[in-house]
């Protein structure tokens, strides 16, 4: 396994890189850490004033937590999209902004990558901790589920690190994968349901769709997300099992392409 | 070259390296797409099949012209890049100060980034805990280690940077030209360092220009030529080699440097001649040598004065000298033309030295053209042959008396 063996030679730069970006996300700003949770608050606010309150999407309620509110049910699907979509935009650039560390230092590439990844888990992680408080007082359960939630969290992070080290490489030879993936993003944030209940899609839909819009690995993590958060239920077997493949199946990919083209990365850049 | 020793510390065997020159840089998707593969490229090969040894406690020199592969080949040990045929194989760590602090983030403390830096080349932490008194000793910034990065300033930069990577201690370092780095004193400190590491019986592996260094400092060094290995070695023979063959001449004048003045007049060329009246980057102390500097004028300008002045690579300024306070004023000039500062005998001693020159009015108030590091040439041992510093004096050493009672007077006090 010489991809955790890496890793673990690694890991006390992983640690300082990882603490680098979390620390200098926020340097020298009067709020500091809390912009990270600030980004998510005025989303969220945004999102349900646009979608709850104007177009009035009714989300089925949490089954079994019987919990009925717009704002929670958006962020329990919102705040693993947002993890994502700022691991791979992070993660994807990692090379690009430390070109002059890879021309003159060497270690183990990947671990800028890794490190960028792993600095979102810091702020998801906090994320999370606060959803799980205000869904208590909201009356769910959420506690019993949060073991699970660590475990889709990890597959989370996984399927994000494969398409960011995929991804950080084919910008380096490519500098408009970046551009592209801005775009791309956005296409993907509406191609899952996270504004939207996944049911609206399914009874208007036909089935050919409906089996391409659930292909979507994002569709299933936010799924289970909710699941475990927001409804306090187990996720579907299906569902489970399609998150576990897609993100071993990403990893594996993104490891292999990174490993492929990382020799010429000092003299692309 | 003496036999390979059983175990080098770094043994290069049959090393390529093949660089893509783009016809043009354009990494866009689209232009790959269109034209069905990526940029249309050229190959060239900064380095073909080179192999030698370097046995474990040397100082190695690797020397050639710009463009040689010198420094691709250091990045080849140094893993940066990696070699297209052959391989490089090293014994124990390597730590490379190819570019000192680049690790660094501006925002993060002194202290913050020399836990960051040494895990980047490789300390852990508890290792850095150990040395952190030294590190931050030997950069002298005790009183600014918890301040953000920055704010230093440069020299504070890379001392910091240094003083990070020289205590990582390693095995083999990889040196490209940072010993020009600071002021005086720091520099004394960094040989004095390099030496300690001599000493340990630890290998150093260094890629200069400054040929009198690296005659004095090494061991043995390796000549490269258009990405082949001429000459490996014993250091002086290689190095006398290499001057012999005339490579020593920078190809440079010493990019970044600076330019200002009114304009009406211009520099166009600044150049050292030897005593032949060619031009010329490689110098011996005593040469007969003359400075030309070449100009031309949009308008005649009246009683102009020449300025020369040179530093060092510390930024110390060595020498000055115009026109006007040598009495030679030239009622005027117009057009273009040149004029010559002759130096009948070259009195620094080895080392890289910059030129400045200026063009002023006779008032010396007004600035035509100021041209600083136009020009950077080396010095190599000649005669006189002293000791050390930056002048040559040409002293001498006699007249030993062991009669006490005369020890007070001074000669010219005899009779």
């Amino acid at each position: 396994m010489s991809l955790l063996s890496d890793v673990r030679g690694s890991r006390e730069l992983l640690v300082n890189l990882t603490l680098r970006e979390v620390g200098g996300k926020y340097k020298r700003t009067a709020l500091g850490q809390g912009w990270s949770l600030l980004n998510p608050l005025v989303q969220m606010a945004i999102f349900t004033v646009v979608f709850g309150v104007l177009i009035k999407i009714r989300p089925d309620p949490g089954d079994p937590s019987g919990l009925e509110v717009f704002a929670l049910w958006l962020v329990a699907g919102l705040l693993p999209w947002a993890f994502f979509a700022n691991a791979v935009t992070g993660g994807m650039g990692a090379l690009l902004a430390n070109a002059n560390l890879i021309n003159k230092v060497y270690f183990p590439r990947e671990t800028l990558v890794l490190s960028t990844v792993f600095s979102w888990n810091v702020t998801f992680a906090i994320e999370l901790a606060v959803l799980t408080v205000v869904l208590l007082l909201f009356g769910g359960a959420p506690l019993l589920f949060l073991p699970l939630v660590v475990v889709a969290g990890l597959l989370l992070t996984a399927f994000a690190l494969g398409i960011a080290l995929a991804l950080s490489v084919a910008n380096v030879y490519f500098r408009d994968t970046q551009h592209f993936m801005a775009l791309f993003m956005q296409v993907w944030f509406y191609a899952t349901p996270i504004v939207y209940p996944y049911s609206y899609v399914r009874d208007k839909a036909s089935p050919a769709v409906e089996t391409l819009y659930r292909l979507n690995p994002m569709e299933r993590f936010v799924t289970v997300f909710r699941n475990l958060l927001y409804d306090n239920r187990l996720p579907s077997l299906s569902d489970a099992v399609y998150v576990t493949a897609a993100a071993g199946l990403a990893l594996v990919a993104g490891w292999w392409v990174f490993r492929r083209y990382e020799g010429r990365l000092a003299e692309e850049l | 070259m003496s036999a390979p020793s059983a175990d080098p510390a770094i043994a290069v065997d049959r090393v390529s390296k093949r660089f893509r020159l783009y016809h043009e840089r354009n990494q866009s998707l689209k232009a790959a797409l269109l034209r069905g593969r990526r940029a249309a490229y050229e190959e060239f090969w900064a380095l073909k099949d080179v192999s030698f040894e370097i046995p474990e406690g040397t100082t190695f020199g690797l020397i050639g012209e710009n463009g040689s592969g010198k420094s691709t080949l250091l990045k080849c040990i140094a893993r940066i890049l990696r070699p297209d045929a052959g391989e490089v194989r090293s014994a124990g760590s390597l730590a490379a100060l190819l570019e000192l602090g680049s690790g660094f983030h501006p925002e993060l403390s002194g202290r913050e980034n020399v836990y960051l830096n040494g895990s980047i080349l490789g300390m852990s932490k508890r290792a850095i805990d150990a040395r952190f008194d030294a590190i931050v000793d030997f950069a002298g910034i005790e009183a600014f280690i918890d301040q953000p990065v920055k704010n230093y300033s440069s020299g504070m930069y890379v001392r910091l940077g240094f003083s990070v990577a020289i205590n990582v201690d390693p095995d083999v370092l990889l040196v490209d030209e940072v010993l020009a780095v600071g002021d005086a004193a720091f520099q004394e400190k960094c040989l004095e360092k390099f030496a300690e590491f001599r000493r340990a019986g630890k290998t150093v592996v260094v890629v200069s220009h400054a040929m009198g260094s690296l005659r004095s400092f090494c061991d043995a060094a390796a000549w490269l030529e258009h990405g082949r290995l001429v000459k490996v070695g014993p250091a002086t023979s290689v190095v006398d080699d290499y001057i012999d063959e005339g490579h020593a001449e920078r190809q440079e004048t010493a990019g970044g440097g600076s330019r200002w003045g009114s304009g009406e007049a211009r520099l166009t060329r600044v150049e050292l001649l030897d005593a032949a009246g060619r031009p010329t980057t490689r110098v011996r102390t005593g040469d007969k040598v003359t400075v030309r500097m070449a100009y031309e004028t949009d308008e005649p300008i009246a009683k102009p004065v020449f300025g020369l002045a040179l530093e060092n690579l510390d930024g110390v300024y060595v020498w000055a000298h115009h026109s006007r306070d040598g009495n030679f004023v030239p009622d005027s000039i117009s057009g273009s033309g040149s004029v010559d500062l002759a130096i009948p005998r070259l009195m620094l001693q080895p080392g890289t030295f910059d030129l400045l020159a200026s063009l002023v009015d006779y008032t010396t108030t007004h600035t035509y053209d100021f041209l600083r590091h136009c020009y950077r040439f080396d010095v190599e041992a000649g005669q006189p042959r002293e000791s050390g510093g930056i002048v040559a004096l040409d002293g001498e050493w006699g007249n030993l008396r062991d009669r006490p009672d005369d020890l007070d007077l001074l000669p010219a006090e005899r009779t």
